[in-house]
C-alpha cells in the first residue's frame, strides 16, 4: 500500500471519528436539553437534535468507515425513513401537548393555534379543553 | 483512534441515556415521558451505529433501519390517547 491511500485512510478515519463523537454528542444535548428545559415544547424543541442530525453524522461515519459504495443507499434509506417519521409523532406529540395545556404561554412569542381553537371551541359550543381534544 | 472514539462515545451516550430515563421517571406528564422514550430510542439507534462503525460490521443495519421505519408507532399512539388529568394545570 503505497503513503498516498494510507493518508487518504487516515483522513477517511479521522472525519468519521469527528462525525462518530459529534452524534454522540447531540443526543448529549438531547438528554441535557430534556432536563433543563421548562415545558413540553422546548423538550420536545431539544429531542429533535439526535434524531436528525446525530443520525445523519453516525450514518455517514459508518458509510465512510464501510469503505464500500453499496451501504450508502441503505444508510440513505435509513435517515429518509427518520426524516418521514419523526414529524409525524412530533406533530402529535406537540398536538397532545397544546390541547391539554403542557405548556407556559407566556414563554410563546406567538401563539397561532388559540385564535383556532377558540373559534372551533365557539362555534361547537364548548370551551372544555377535552371537548376541543376529542374533535381534533 | 478508534477505541478512544468508542471510548468518549460510550461515556457520552451513557450520560445522555441516563438524563433520558432520568426525564422517563421523573417527567411530570404522560407526554414528556413518550418524548424522553424517543430520545431513549434514538440513543439506541446511535449507540447501534457506533458500533458498527467502530467494529466494521453491518449487522445492525436492517434493525437501524426497522426502528427508524416503526418508531414513531409508540408516541403517535400514546398522544391520541393523552388527557389532562392534573389538577392545576400548567405545572410542568
Amino acid at each position: 500500500m503505497n503513503p498516498e491511500t494510507l493518508s487518504g485512510d487516515t483522513v477517511i478515519d479521522a472525519v468519521s471519528a469527528v462525525f462518530l463523537v459529534v452524534g454522540a454528542l447531540m443526543s448529549l444535548a438531547a438528554a441535557v436539553g430534556l432536563l433543563r428545559f421548562p415545558d413540553l415544547m422546548t423538550r420536545m424543541h431539544a429531542a429533535t437534535k439526535p434524531q436528525v442530525l446525530g443520525l445523519f453524522l453516525l450514518l455517514s461515519a459508518l458509510g465512510l468507515q464501510m469503505r464500500t459504495w453499496w451501504v450508502w443507499p441503505v444508510l440513505v434509506v435509513a435517515w429518509i425513513f427518520q426524516l418521514l417519521t419523526v414529524p409525524v409523532s412530533a406533530h402529535m406529540v406537540g398536538r397532545a401537548g397544546y390541547r391539554t395545556k403542557h405548556l407556559h404561554p407566556e414563554l410563546l412569542s406567538t401563539d397561532e393555534l388559540e385564535a383556532v381553537v377558540q373559534q372551533a371551541a365557539g362555534t361547537r359550543g364548548f370551551t372544555d379543553d377535552d371537548e376541543v381534544t376529542d374533535r381534533r | 483512534m478508534m477505541q478512544l472514539v468508542l471510548t468518549v462515545t460510550a461515556v457520552v451516550l451513557s450520560l445522555a441515556a441516563g438524563g433520558a430515563i432520568i426525564r422517563i421517571a421523573r417527567g411530570p406528564s404522560l407526554l414528556d415521558r413518550v418524548l424522553a422514550a424517543d430520545v431513549l430510542l434514538a440513543i439506541l439507534g446511535a449507540a447501534l451505529c457506533i458500533d458498527m462503525a467502530v467494529n466494521r460490521h453491518l449487522n445492525n443495519l436492517m434493525l437501524l433501519v426497522a426502528v427508524s421505519l416503526i418508531g414513531f408507532v409508540g408516541s403517535v399512539t400514546v398522544a391520541r390517547f393523552v388527557a389532562d388529568r392534573r389538577e392545576k394545570p400548567r405545572e410542568s
